[in-house]
């Protein structure tokens, strides 16, 4: 068990790679706070995951766009279980459009999720783990930040902006025993990237020289490293869980 | 009122690990007593958690040495705690 008695917040939980996440970080004996923005589901997912791996776990409906939502998801998680240990920046959007197509409201509802949920939830968890001198952030990205890729100039953006934040955040509070680590993840199936067109899944199987997709548990095995006291020297930086697709 | 000054002096002591000795209302916590920009929000934070306050963050900017605290404090915390 390399997490036990330690808590994890994962954002956009309730199902998808937050929710193999969740899984993974519970089958080491982590306790779990299921965060989405569908309630229903998280407290779904909260009472399946506590009940497969004897776990605690608490389920908060959150908009991580509103900094005041996010300041009160890491209250109840200190109220509950008074810490919090690993911070897992899951939540996330995808609106794809070619540049000239992208409308104006698509753009911000991307950056506000993708970007800002990110921004804000570091904020409300960094004082907690300030106090306690250690914690661990754990911002997931994506191969697109760092390659770009057509179709998609608001999420790539976004995912770009996350690997600036790790980076900023890991100098920002090294001082203080808190890692910030991100996972660019490449082609993993989910039901966000279901969404993509034939076409462009056929094109991007191509360019991964493991010609295969990823699993969410691929995911959630590089959170899992970056969670534990494995990973104590490691911060800053950007873990690419992507078959060798962006190197 | 002296008490209040008593208690943000220990604070300050305890968070910055200096000698009680320079802890005087004149210092800077930056200049003079060796705190990071990191170190300041913590002390805001300890202030915060001491006087049941609410710091605003553009009111924590302008604490900025022992008697910005104190002043701060015996101004905001009285209310609070009667």
């Amino acid at each position: 068990m390399k997490l036990k008695e330690k808590v994890a917040l994962i954002t956009g939980s309730a199902q998808g790679i937050g929710k193999s996440i969740a899984e993974v970080l519970a089958s080491e004996g982590a306790n779990i706070i299921i965060s989405d923005i569908n309630q229903e589901l998280s407290q779904k997912t909260a009472d399946e995951i506590k009940a497969k791996y004897g776990v605690k776990t608490l389920a908060v409906g959150v908009n991580v766009t509103r900094l005041d939502e996010c300041e009160n998801l890491i209250k109840s998680s200190i109220d509950n279980f008074g810490k919090i240990d690993i911070l897992v920046n899951n939540a996330g959007i995808t609106k794809d459009n070619l540049v000239l197509r992208m409308s104006e409201a698509d753009w911000d509802a991307v950056i506000a999720v993708n970007l800002k949920g990110v921004f804000n939830c570091i904020k409300a968890a960094s004082k907690p783990m300030l106090k306690q001198r250690n914690g661990r952030m754990i911002n997931i990205a994506s191969v697109v930040g760092q390659m770009g890729n057509a179709g998609q100039i608001n999420y790539s953006a976004t995912k770009g902006g996350v690997i600036a934040i790790t980076k900023t955040c890991a100098k920002e509070f090294a001082s203080r025993n808190i890692l910030v680590n991100a996972i660019a993840p490449g082609f993993i199936r989910t039901s966000m990237t279901d969404a993509l067109s034939e076409e462009a899944k056929q094109t991007m199987q191509s360019m991964i020289p493991l010609s295969r997709f990823g699993e969410a548990s691929d995911v959630a095995k590089a959170v899992l490293f970056l969670s534990s006291e494995d990973s104590s020297y490691i911060t800053g930086q950007v873990i690419a869980v992507n078959g060798g697709m962006y190197m | 009122m002296a008490d209040t000054e008593n208690r943000v002096k220990e604070i300050i002591v305890e968070q910055l690990g200096v000698d009680p000795a320079e802890v005087v209302p004149g210092a800077s916590f930056v200049n003079d007593l060796g705190a990071d920009s990191l170190d300041t929000v913590e002390l805001v934070m300890a202030f915060e958690e001491e006087f049941g306050l609410e710091i605003p963050d553009e009111e924590a900017e302008k604490i900025q040495t022992v008697g910005n605290a104190i002043e701060y404090i015996n101004t905001h915390a009285s209310k609070a705690e009667k």
